[in-house]
């Protein structure tokens, strides 16, 4: 077994310095080590999204990386999306369309589509419907989740969230 | 403010009370539970399909740092019991049965042989390779009629690869067939794929040596049965096993029955004294848990020369896998008993056989062996509607079932016994209707013409499903407080909302506000009792027992009240929160909620606070079925062999809908899957019984540029007359019917190559090979 690393990275905000065994993914470093459980493992091979986070704003799997390689940045989860019990106008979207059942893919879906909405304004249905493709979904059949991404957009012209 | 005169939760689009936990991370679901001193599981799984054990040394691996035990078939010897079927014992089936871990043979790839339990799920899998397994492989059977040559026995001492059959049917069949007009065969075959819900399995056992107590989160769908197993397989006291469901990841069939891990873990838990985690990963999720669907159908049928069916004639063979598992034999029996659909017909014959081949074991996927009996009734509806010159809507409106006729007994179609009898319905309308939101008229024309170089194709298909799988399910109802009555529940929720519509129909039961309904359910020690929840069964029966406990409360109040008013509890009522005197307005003098809460709490009642505390049993013998139709309107690209789904109308009757919006998402969502299945989904194993479609790069999902707005229309026509509530079962109809429009469509498209499609899935190679192969090519 190769030698304990020592890494900072700031998760919603707050500073983390942990040492970490290389071979740790950067997914179990964030639900084991940190207790952010909210970000969810559907494939563990980097198709299902379900394990997605936003790292230095962009949207990445963290099932496909190392936390080492997370050393230094600035990660976002599903526990950094809303404030003070709030909910983003993202996730209240998704609430009053029925864009979830199981509920297991949908941290990955609101990181995916927050960097998303933060990139693409007044998105048409196509581009919301390319956006979440890395994403997948058993529950809903994608259509309320379409329709909940169009109404944040529409509502809060893509400052949902972070 | 002015209380409502009839509060109506029911038939309202209620957001989820559930979703906030879920939209913020706040969830738990199995792979979440952390206890304190907890141990890793990993599992060591034949990389063989059929061979002899000779020989298992661990010792190496258990030396290696953090490993705390490994497991093998002698440690669980003394125990050992075969995991037992659950529903639809065929005689024989019981001869076939799985052990949670190999002894001498194993029989699929993915076959638990031996358990690691370490510090770290890291260290544990490390363990894995250092396990030394000696394997004499044996030649694998891999399909149902190569098991039917009996060359190869999977369970040698059985003498034979045939685990259980059965013959059903009714009416006259020889003469039928003798006599008919016009007879038609065909073999059909639908494909091995599965419900694949987004969180995997998992499972943590914590033992506590002091108590005896065994407390085990993870368990699913079927709680009450897993336990009762477990109690059975690890000689523990009932009182002393408690199962939780924590959050779950949806489940479609494939989740929550018990499985060898279900019995390892607890049992490692038990031997180390220590909580055991086991998390099954996706890879071992596609070897290891059940797959489904795989049929072969050799079916005849019989008409005259209008149109009207008479017989339906059929020899299906249900792919067990290596061992029969839990509810194995589900697939062939319900494809046999609703084969003949919402249609009449005057002889049916059905053989139901199930066979083990040397791969992973069957179960159930949403709708099973509806979906694959109605691919095979609706493709033989546009078969024969073609051989006599008919419109496939005009041989349909011919042979169904008339509103006039309801309640319609079909007869003994069923290996369990039940006598199928459609408990209300109106056929043709649910017909109509999605004919109508489809646009049929203008999209028939259509039909194997060429747009953007793409052949266009219209399918359409009838269903009749069903649903409420008895015999009983309970509710509990408390009344706490005047705002607070707590609801709890022996079913489980695997996604549907539950939470929510459970609370919907206690609420307007009780004439409360939804705020004042807390949903418990998910917990064993709960309900002593339940069935669980499949089959479309949660609201139909959980939802009247619902509604009986909330009627025997009711009564409860009245009867506090009662001594209190020094009045006969038939002269008073309960309404919107307080006792009256019947007849007496609502300002007049009563007892308020809170008073009789008071009351009963204070023993001025006459038996004190319990009276306030009810449990009830809703029990169905029969079931209720729920109907309807899909239509779908595809383009096949004749180069590339992909099909487009340009749009998809689903139309169910479920008597009466509870929550729109939960159930939307039950039919859009079931129609979904249903294409991705039909299309793009397909568990295909190689000769030598290895899984080629083993990760999801391989095993294709359908994603949000796959599935097309797909329209879903609730229809209420028809209250089932079997419940309080006149509820029909909701979260299956809607997938059930996709493989037999699509592939309807399909042929439709392809009608100028002569395809006629009776396999699935329609997959782009599949399209292809039939059109490179099709004589007009």
């Amino acid at each position: 077994m190769s030698e304990s690393l020592q890494i900072t990275v700031t998760v919603n905000g707050q500073e983390h310095q942990s040492t970490v065994e290389p071979r740790l993914t950067l997914a179990d470093f964030l639900r084991e080590d940190l207790g952010l459980t909210g970000t969810h493992l559907g494939c563990e091979h980097g198709i299902c999204g379900a394990c997605t986070v936003l790292l230095d704003g962009e949207a990445v799997r963290s099932c496909l990386m190392l936390a080492v390689q997370a050393d230094g940045a600035e990660l976002t989860t599903v526990e950094g999306l809303s404030s003070d019990g709030r909910l983003t106008a993202l996730q209240k979207a998704f609430q009053d369309n029925g864009a979830l059942q199981c509920g297991f893919c949908t941290p990955g879906f609101l990181m995916t589509a927050t960097a998303f909405l933060r990139e693409t304004k007044n998105p048409t249905e196509a581009q919301v419907r390319d956006a979440i493709s890395g994403n997948i979904c058993r529950c809903t059949g994608y259509v309320a989740i379409v329709q909940a991404v169009l109404e944040a957009s529409r509502y809060d012209q893509g400052q949902g969230g972070g | 403010m002015v209380a409502r005169n009839h509060q109506s939760y029911i038939g309202s689009p209620v957001k989820r009370q559930e979703d906030v936990r879920f939209l913020t991370g706040s969830a738990q679901y199995v792979a979440d539970v952390k206890l304190p001193g907890m141990l890793h599981a990993a599992i060591l799984r034949s990389p063989h399909a059929h061979g002899r054990v000779t020989a298992i040394d661990a010792s190496e691996a258990l030396v290696l740092p953090g490993v705390h035990g490994i497991y093998t078939f002698d440690d669980i010897a003394p125990l050992a019991k075969p995991i037992p079927v659950r529903v639809f014992h065929l005689p024989g089936l019981e001869d076939f049965l799985q052990y949670h871990l190999a002894g001498d043979k194993v029989r699929y790839v993915g076959e638990p042989v031996a358990v690691v339990v370490a510090e770290s799920r890291y260290l544990a899998e490390d363990a894995l390779e250092a396990i030394q397994v000696d394997y004499d492989p044996l030649p694998p059977v891999t399909d149902v009629r190569q098991s039917l040559e009996d060359s190869v026995l999977l369970h040698e001492q059985n003498g034979s690869n045939l685990a259980g059959n059965a013959v059903v049917g009714f009416g006259d069949i020889d003469a039928v067939f003798l006599n008919a007009d016009y007879t038609r065969k065909e073999e059909f075959r639908t494909h091995r794929h599965t419900g694949n819900p987004l969180e995997t399995r998992g499972l943590v056992a914590d033992f506590n040596a002091r108590t005896g107590d065994l407390t085990v989160w993870g368990p699913t769908k079927v709680p009450h049965t897993v336990k009762k197993v477990l109690v059975d397989q690890l000689g523990l006291s009932a009182d002393r096993v408690h199962l939780v469901e924590p959050d779950v990841g949806g489940g479609f069939g494939i989740r929550g029955e018990f499985y060898p891990e279900d019995f390892l873990i607890p049992f490692a838990a038990t031997r180390l004294g220590r909580p055991v985690k086991w998390v099954e990963d996706r890879l071992e999720h596609l070897i290891a848990a059940n797959h489904s669907r795989e049929l072969l159908c050799e079916v005849e049928i019989a008409a005259s020369n209008d149109g009207t069916l008479l017989g339906l004639r059929a020899t299906l063979y249900g792919d067990m896998g290596a061992y029969v598992r839990t509810h194995g034999a589900v697939v062939p029996a319900l494809a046999a008993g609703l084969l003949i659909g919402p249609y009449r017909v005057a002889a049916f014959q059905a053989s139901v056989n199930c066979l083990v081949t040397n791969k992973v074991g069957a179960g159930t996927y949403r709708g099973p062996g509806l979906y694959e009996g109605c691919f095979i009734r609706e493709r033989l509806m546009d078969i024969v509607a073609g051989d006599l010159g008919l419109d496939p809507l005009e041989i349909r409106r011919r042979n169904l079932i008339q509103p006039s006729e309801m309640p319609f007994t079909v007869g003994p179609t069923r290996v369990d016994g039940i006598i199928t009898t459609y408990d209300s319905g109106n056929y043709p309308s649910a017909l109509d209707r999605m004919l109508q939101e489809l646009d049929y008229d203008n999209l028939a024309p259509l039909q194997g013409q060429v747009r953007d170089g793409k052949y266009q194709g219209v399918g359409i298909a009838c269903y009749v499903e069903p649903t409420g799988y008895g015999p009983y399910e309970g509710a509990r109802v408390v009344l706490r407080a005047a705002d607070s009555v707590d609801l709890y529940l022996g079913i489980t929720s695997l996604g549907q909302g539950h939470e929510t519509v459970m609370a919907q129909i206690c609420a307007d039961a009780l004439e409360l506000p939804m705020e004042s309904i807390h949903v418990f359910h998910g917990d064993t020690d709960y309900m002593p009792r339940s069935v669980g929840t499949f089959g479309s069964r949660g609201t139909v029966m959980a939802g009247n027992a619902i509604v009986l406990a909330c009627n025997s409360l009711k009564e409860r109040i009245l009867d506090v009240a009662a001594g209190y008013l020094d009045a006969e509890t038939s002269d008073l009522e309960f309404r919107r929160g307080a006792v009256y005197r019947t007849g007496q307005p609502e300002e007049g003098p009563g007892l308020t909620l809170a008073e009789v809460v008071r009351l009963a709490e204070s023993g001025q009642a006459d038996n004190g606070t319990d009276r306030l505390d009810v449990t009830e049993y809703f029990r169905m013998g029969d079931r209720t079925y729920s109907y309807g139709a899909h239509g779908a309107h595809v383009a096949v690209d004749p180069e590339t062999g992909k099909i487009e789904v340009l749009r998809y109308v689903v139309v169910e009757d479920v008597g009466r809908c509870v929550n729109p919006l939960a159930m939307h998402g039950q039919s859009i969502g079931g129609a979904a899957q249903g294409i991705g299945g039909t299309i793009l989904e397909e568990l295909v194993y190689d000769e030598d019984g290895q899984l080629l479609t083993g990760t999801f790069m391989d095993y294709l999902l359908p994603t949000s540029r796959d599935i097309p707005h797909i329209e879903s229309i609730i229809l209420e026509e028809a209250p089932s007359p079997l419940n309080p509530l006149g509820v029909k079962g909701a979260g299956e109809g809607s997938i059930l019917a996709t493989g037999a429009a699509l592939a309807n469509a399909v042929s439709n498209a392809l009608k100028p190559f002569n395809i006629n499609i009776t396999q699935l899935p329609l997959s782009p190679s599949r399209i292809r090979d039939l059109i490179r192969n099709s004589p007009t090519h």
